[in-house]
């Protein structure tokens, strides 16, 4: 066989139904208390730092990282449980996400220690946010096409140039970003760029919001000014940077939110065709559930692979494909499904008003982290016809 | 599942419990370190070749291939020993009817083993040669007569042709009874699937079990049905391994507009998404397998498990099918080319213990019934 793919059926362990039991019921105390509202699913719009401390308190931040930086060291799969339920509840998590899932761990493996003494607690408290500074505004898909210089100088590196779509950056404290240290060579055009800790919030960087299609303000333009960058801050091998990037995508790939962004209007479409739905109503229904049944057997294998301490590069990339294209889809099929709801139906508005929203949000989800032809390019290559 | 307490499903599970010892962890499916898997696979390489089977056109490697299925014990896999069986578990059942999947067998070893388990359920001892259940479909009935005669239509009954017994779930008055029908009873009109295998209109007409037994408490047609589904959403799954598997091979080999139509990302790109649906369709599978295998009774966890995977098994074997076929052009659309005989099965599967469009339909009376915020709890209980 070529193709050894493998989606073996791990079972979350006993551990994390408790855990489950506790992230539910914290929640449910935070929509009592008003904190957010989980029909109300723009959640990007909404930065909620104190919930985020919260949530640091609780010790669901950095979970599966050493204590000694302030995690607890438990696992993957521990950690997952925690994601899919504030994912479903549409809880405000922005300010921490991007942190917990990807800076945390990129800092953990190549930050000296007194930075990770520093920051990395500081994530487990949530108390602060990061951002990704990859693509920029003639290199996006194509990341090892950066342009944006950092130029040596006395104890450190000087940064010119624009990152863009980098989501919450206006509000982000640190951002992890490429830049170029040298020029590619001819043997290896992935060569010479370097991954860098910036601060943000500092002379030499400006912030430009960036309006999206769905109204919201939630990515930005990043420009670097002759920005000082010091030497400590660099993170990993100078010009080596295209080594570090793969493991990290199996985590950014094969989560929860990979299929679960537009997840609501199928709950909502549950809520508004009642107990005894009509043939066509219960056959549509039935069919999503089960495709979204398979991909979170899907997803949660590949956690356990990652947790046995695998990289499954392909069958997170296939998540990521199948997940995307599902919750991109999910609204129309939903939208086609209500158009024979009942008028007197008692959250027809709030359906219609989250379904305006989830299709106006669904074009991004195939582009964000990876587009589809991207991921489908590194399926290829596994497959062994690249 | 726990309908009888034949010794099979004490076993311990020979598969490896996903992760933690390193190697190859597990699921139900794939080869290696699976004695029942192994066995089979071997046989099935020997004598289910699918080129080999394809270009024989008197159909003498049936004869063969059973008789060795038969004396590795396998068609009676999951029958404890003392009804005669070989008493494996459901988890090795289950992978070794993935494995036949990636051979596209088609003799009837899933409905001997289905018959078999049924049988067991009632404590009916399995006699020997071929089987198959009935109903094979959700909507027929047979019914139990006063006088203790079976009568009723079943439709799609697989191989009922080649079945020497049949394995009959009866509907009475007092409940579900299992009952062990010698085939000769029974008016049998032939019929061929889209596979080109036999799915045949079963007639029980005033029919005198050979035996029949009240079925434990719990089992119902139901239940039948996902088990059924839950193997052919196996067979599937492994149908759509090798129809990636000689798709990407056959890219690697054919040159079109002078290179490998493997270089062309618009081929790259189809044969990326074939590897999803058959990801998709596996893992769906031998997570229904693992959910049955490791269940106490068919709850709605257990049903979740099983409808979704047949229907989204049958989605993969549409969509994953479709581009196999895409990537081999002309020559995948000939008899002489093996495609057709995992892409046409794969297909016909859909059909049998309900198709997907009636598992949407029940699996999505079953979500609206339990209401919008009982949604996520069942699907995160998985």
């Amino acid at each position: 066989m070529t193709a050894a793919l493998r989606f073996d059926p791990i079972r979350l362990p006993e551990k994390c139904e408790q855990l489950r039991k506790e992230v539910r019921a914290f929640l449910a105390e935070e929509i009592a208390a008003g904190t957010f509202d989980p029909h109300q699913p723009n959640r990007e719009d909404t930065d909620a730092p104190e919930f985020s401390r919260r949530v640091g308190a609780k010790g669901w931040l950095g979970m599966t990282w050493p204590k000694k930086y302030g995690g607890q060291e438990r696992s993957f799969l521990e950690r997952y449980v925690v994601t899919e339920e504030m994912r479903v509840a549409n809880a405000p998590t922005r300010r921490f996400f991007v942190a917990d899932r990807q800076s945390g761990p990129v800092l953990l493996k190549y930050a000296p220690e007194h930075i990770k003494m520093d920051i990395l607690p500081r994530i487990c408290r949530g108390e602060i946010c990061f951002a990704i500074g990859m693509s920029e505004p003639n290199s996006g898909s194509d990341l090892f096409a950066a342009k944006t210089r950092a130029t040596k100088t006395d104890g450190g590196y000087l940064i010119n140039g624009t990152k863009i779509w980098t989501s919450s950056a206006h509000i982000a404290d640190y951002m992890i970003a490429i830049f170029r240290t040298s020029p590619p060579t001819k043997e290896n055009r992935r060569h010479g760029l370097t991954q860098f800790l910036v601060k943000m919030k500092q002379p030499g960087i400006k912030v430009n919001p960036i309006g999206q299609i769905t109204g919201q303000y939630e990515f930005n333009e990043v420009v670097f000014t002759d920005y000082f960058i010091p030497d400590d801050h660099v993170l990993g091998e100078v010009d080596g940077a295209w080594k570090q990037a793969t493991s990290e995508l199996a985590y950014e790939r094969s989560g929860p939110e990979r299929f679960l962004e537009t997840y609501y209007v199928l709950t909502e479409l549950v809520r508004a065709v009642g107990p005894d739905p009509d043939t066509r109503s219960a056959e549509g229904i039935g069919r999503l559930v089960a495709q979204l049944h398979t991909m979170r057997r899907m997803s949660v294998s590949v956690a356990g692979m990652l947790e046995a301490g695998k990289e499954p590069v392909v069958e997170a990339s296939i998540v990521k494909d199948i997940g995307t294209v599902w919750e991109q889809q999910l609204p129309h099929r939903v939208r086609d499904l209500a158009a024979f709801v009942e008028e007197t139906a008692t959250n027809r508005e709030t359906l219609e008003r989250q379904l305006d929203f989830a299709i106006k949000t669904a074009p991004k989800l195939t582009i964000q982290g990876g587009t589809t032809e991207v991921l489908r390019g590194i399926i290829a290559r596994g497959l062994g016809l690249r | 599942m726990a309908f009888s307490d034949h010794r099979a499903q004490e076993e311990p599970a020979r598969r490896p419990k996903g992760r933690a010892n390193g190697q190859n962890t597990g699921n139900a499916v794939a080869e290696s370190d699976n004695i029942v898997v192994e066995t089979a696979e071997k046989i099935f390489a020997d004598l289910a070749d699918p080129q080999t089977i394809n270009n024989d056109k008197k159909d003498s490697w049936q004869a063969p291939l059973w008789q060795a299925l038969s004396e590795a014990g396998l068609p009676l896999a999951w029958v404890p020993d003392d009804l005669g069986g070989s008493a494996a578990s459901l988890a090795d059942g289950f992978a070794l009817l993935n494995a036949a999947g990636r051979f596209a067998v088609a003799v009837p070893l899933a409905e001997t083993m289905l018959a078999g388990w049924l049988l067991a359920q009632a404590k009916i001892a399995s006699p020997e040669g071929e089987m198959t259940v009935l109903p094979a479909s959700p909507k027929d009935r047979v019914t139990l007569d006063a006088d203790g005669a079976l009568s009723g239509r079943a439709r799609g009954v697989p191989f009922a042709k080649a079945a020497k017994h049949f394995a009959v779930l009866v509907h009475s008055k007092d409940g579900v009874s299992i009952a062990l029908v010698d085939a000769a009873k029974v008016r049998i009109e032939a019929g061929l699937n889209v596979g080109y295998d036999h799915s045949d209109t079963v007639t029980l007409d005033r029919v005198q079990p050979v035996t029949i037994k009240p079925a434990p408490k719990g089992l119902d047609q139901t239940n039948l049905m996902l088990m059924g589904g839950v193997v052919r959403s196996l067979q599937i799954a492994g149908a759509l391994e090798s129809m990636l598997d000689i798709s990407v091979r056959y890219s690697n080999e054919r040159v079109a507009f002078e290179k490998k139509i493997s270089k062309f990302q618009a081929v790259q790109h189809n044969l990326a998404r074939l590897a999803g649906e058959s990801a998709a369709a596996l893992a769906a599978a031998t997570s229904a397998a693992d959910a049955i295998a490791n269940a106490k009774s068919f709850n709605d966890e257990v049903y979740l498990e099983a409808a979704s995977a047949k229907i989204r098994c049958a989605e993969a074997a549409e969509r994953g099918g479709g581009i196999a076929h895409q990537v081999h052009g002309a020559i995948g659309f000939t008899m002489e080319h093996i495609l057709h005989r995992y892409s046409l099965r794969a297909l016909a599967w859909r059909d049998d213990f309900g198709s997907e469009s009636y598992w949407a339909v029940e699996l999505g009376k079953l979500v609206a019934n339990r209401g919008a915020d009982e949604l996520w709890p069942l699907v995160a209980s998985r």
